[in-house]
């Protein structure tokens, strides 16, 4: 038997553990932690193959058997996702080790990185509910502290809000578990699956869904519970900004996506009606929020929630289509966000500011980055031939497929919307020169960065580019996997026969 | 037994509710514990109340010899109530070092991470208005 | 800190107890209630208490190993009782267990002893950080 299962949660662990022991040395700490996202990323992409050549696989912790036991599952999409944050893992790695200043360092920067992505790759893999608590507790609160870390008055300020609302929706979510056991007397993903269909009361399951919608709906930052991440996202160091803004929403999505084509599939009409709503509002608040705003980061954090929208859109519209642009839509946005939010860091660095007024003549003397910026922002905004063109192409048309036009027209606005806001970043901070230094033909405005530090920030953002151009390139084996995972999702049956080995 | 608990369960959550409307951070934070609490309160009446002996097996035996209660709540409580100590740890000292550093606990004041903008009030008090 | 003679003789007294306190609860968790979250606790609770009558200075002195190191080792020896039966070919966190014969008795000697040692470790450690963060800046 491998272990390949228990490896994406491992090596974080042993490496957090080691990063942990070395805490006074931050030369080790580093080194430690870049060996450790790329084991993570060669165990995520063994996973992966593995699971795409032999279907689903499944792990009893404990030896103790299904359903009584802790049990671990790798489906496509627990495995995509782990894959994806594989590769986030040790890109973002690499430029905290530019960007990460002394003082965060010492009060153990890496340790909670490495804690972080060990909660977010639990998460994925675990097929228990109340497990699934407890990895998203682990993620959660290597996140406040990651995100509090440095002690800045801003920061301080965010992370409140990020603290209490996650408090608040976890308790959401811990109610919600009470009352599934309360129904079915179990805990097992899998076995609950089943059950759930024969309680008799189907309304009442309906009604318990809901508390799983609210709680993984503000992880989401879906429509009316997103006000914590525009009040939170913006404040920590862009290493960690970047990884909260790929990872830690999609936990949410993933979440979602989980109960809602595994667990409550009771109501189809009913939930994912809701979920629909939903997710048209969120697109759209989300994207009028960004146009509202001057600062890069926040524009980039309100574009995270109308990201979101699509994404659940698919899970709204519950076609094999639709769930396929909905896997296709994370993969892409994970990729795309982060690398935004790197490329903002960088521009920041460079620029000495996050505020558009004071940014400006990037172009000129860097035109490099402006390519690099514009890679992401026009996948972001859905142009042809770029990654996001596939994953909004697809969902559209699974919308009109099943005529839902007014959800297909909102997507097109808020495509539309997305490029008014990526063009006022672009011609902000590239086109028009720099505010002071109108004048002035040297640079002198800009701040020196070292080769060695201009490497780190640099190659992140070129290896997320160059996936971005190659899923638009050559969409054709990412839409395949997409393909098996949705199918997966909707036929439940080999995710249970996997886990109760049957 | 169970719609004593279940009183007492909505006694909490509004008590939780009613202190999480306050704008005082630490009423907030008390406020999420009591929700915390209640939650958990709440898990171990879903897990039927029955009147049984502690889940302990007793020396040199394999089963049980008498009915005994649903240890699998309580494993769930343990683990809520474990994992709500780190995090309230954590809350409490966030709560400290954000008076400690902007000096209020007053949320509506908590604007340090906000886009400045002109509040009424602040001009009243012939207070300049901050600049981002 | 809190300058009192009354807190500072009854730390002595107590401190010591505390400690043995905290282990009689560790090992009891072996096959009784107790285990390694809540005699941590309660070894926390002797340096905290401690910390508070003497300072943080000497309780860190007490302490020898920082409080951080703590928390890694936990997580290391809680990753090492589950590596144990990854390397016997089962899954993960299995039990394992020896029967050495030690003094004429037969010892119960299993892999989840290491994960609990792991937790006392996680629990004292996280804790005392806590708290002597705290208490020095006062």
């Amino acid at each position: 038997m491998d272990h390949l299962l228990t490896l994406p949660v491992l090596i974080p662990l042993l490496t957090g553990a080691i990063a942990f022991l070395f805490y006074k040395n931050g030369t080790v700490q580093r080194w430690i932690g870049l060996a450790g996202t790329v084991a993570l990323l060669i165990a995520s992409i063994l996973l992966l193959v593995d699971v795409w050549s032999n279907g689903i696989q499944a792990e009893q912790f404990g030896n103790w058997p299904a359903p009584f036991g802790i049990s671990f599952v790798a489906d496509l999409l627990s495995s995509i996702m782990i894959t994806i944050s594989g590769v986030m893992g040790f890109v973002v790695a690499v430029y905290a080790v530019a960007d990460i200043d002394k003082t965060r360092e010492k009060f153990g920067f890496y340790p909670l990185y490495h804690i972080l992505l060990m909660g977010i790759n639990g998460t994925f893999l675990t097929g228990d509910i109340f497990n699934m608590y407890v990895w998203f507790e682990v993620m959660l609160i290597s996140s406040f502290v990651l995100l509090a870390l440095g002690n800045a008055k801003a920061q301080l300020d965010g992370a409140v809000k990020y603290v209490i609302i996650n408090l608040v929706g976890s308790a959401i979510f811990l109610m919600g578990i009470g009352f599934v056991y309360g129904l079915t007397g179990t805990l097992n993903m899998a076995e609950l699956s089943v059950r759930l269909n024969e309680v008799d009361n189907a309304g009442l399951v309906t009604t318990v869904s809901m508390f799983f919608m609210i709680s993984f709906g503000i992880k989401a930052a879906v429509f009316p519970l997103f006000f914590w991440l525009p009040a939170s996202y913006h404040t920590p160091p862009v290493a960690v900004s970047a990884i909260f803004a790929g990872m830690l929403t999609k936990v949410g999505v993933y979440t979602l996506i989980r109960a809602f084509t595994l667990l409550f599939t009771q109501e189809v009409a009913y939930t994912h009606h809701i979920i629909l709503w939903i997710s048209g509002l969120t697109m759209l608040i989300g994207v009028l929020g960004a146009a509202a705003q001057s600062e890069v980061r926040r524009i980039l954090s309100f574009h995270i929630i109308s990201q979101i929208g699509y994404m659940i859109m698919g899970l709204a519209l519950y076609t094999p289509l639709a769930l396929i642009g909905s896997v296709f839509y994370i993969v892409h946005h994970i990729i795309v966000k982060t690398n935004l939010f790197l490329v903002g860091g960088l521009a920041r660095k460079l620029t000495g500011s996050y505020e558009l007024k004071k940014m400006g003549g990037l172009y000129r003397y860097y035109p490099w980055l402006g390519v690099l910026f514009l890679i992401p922002a026009f996948s972001l905004a859905g142009f042809p031939p770029l990654s996001g063109f596939w994953a909004k192409f697809t969902l559209i048309y699974a919308a009109l497929e099943i005529e839902s036009y007014w959800i297909a027209g909102v997507a097109l606005l808020v495509g539309l919307l997305t490029l008014y806001s990526m063009t006022k970043i672009w011609m902000a901070a590239f086109w028009t020169p720099l505010p002071g230094y109108e004048n002035d033909t040297t640079g002198a405005g800009f701040n020196k960065i070292g080769p060695r530090d201009m490497f780190l920030l640099v190659t992140p953002i070129v290896i997320l580019a160059t996936l971005t151009i190659i899923i638009g390139l050559f969409p054709e084996p990412f839409y395949e996997l997409s393909l098996k995972a949705a199918e997966e999702l909707l036929d439940p049956t080999n995710y249970i026969n996997a886990v109760l080995g049957k | 037994m169970e719609p004593l608990l279940a009183i007492v369960i909505g006694v909490l959550f509004s008590t939780a509710i009613y202190l999480m409307m306050q704008r005082n951070l630490v009423r907030i934070v008390i406020g999420v514990i009591i929700l915390s609490n209640a939650v958990n309160l709440l898990i171990f009446t879903m897990g039927r109340l029955t009147r049984a002996s502690a889940p302990l097996i007793p020396f040199g035996e394999k089963v049980p010899l008498e009915a005994i209660a649903n240890p699998l709540p309580q494993a769930l409580v343990l683990t809520a109530i474990v994992i709500g100590f780190g995090l309230f740890a954590f809350a409490l000292v966030l709560t400290y070092r954000t008076y400690k550093e902007i000096g209020t606990l007053d949320v509506d004041e908590l604007r340090e991470a906000e886009t400045p903008y002109e509040n009424p009030s602040d001009k009243k008090d012939g207070k300049a208005v901050k600049e981002g | 800190m809190m300058k009192s003679l009354i807190l500072q003789t009854a730390t002595k007294l107590l401190f010591p107890l505390l400690l043995l306190f905290s282990i009689f609860l560790f090992l009891r968790g072996h096959n009784d209630p107790g285990g390694g979250f809540i005699g941590g606790l309660v070894g926390a609770a002797a340096f905290a208490l401690f910390a508070i009558s003497s300072g943080t200075e000497k309780a860190r002195e007490l302490l020898r190993i920082d409080p951080t190191f703590m928390i890694g080792l936990g997580l290391f020896f809680a990753l090492l009782s589950g590596v144990i039966s990854m390397y016997a070919g089962t899954p993960f966190l299995t039990g394992h267990w020896a029967f050495p014969m030690v003094f004429g008795a037969e010892m119960h000697l299993g892999s989840p002893i290491l994960f609990d040692i792991g937790v006392y470790l996680v629990v004292v450690g996280f804790t005392l950080a806590v708290i002597f963060s705290l208490e020095e800046e006062g």
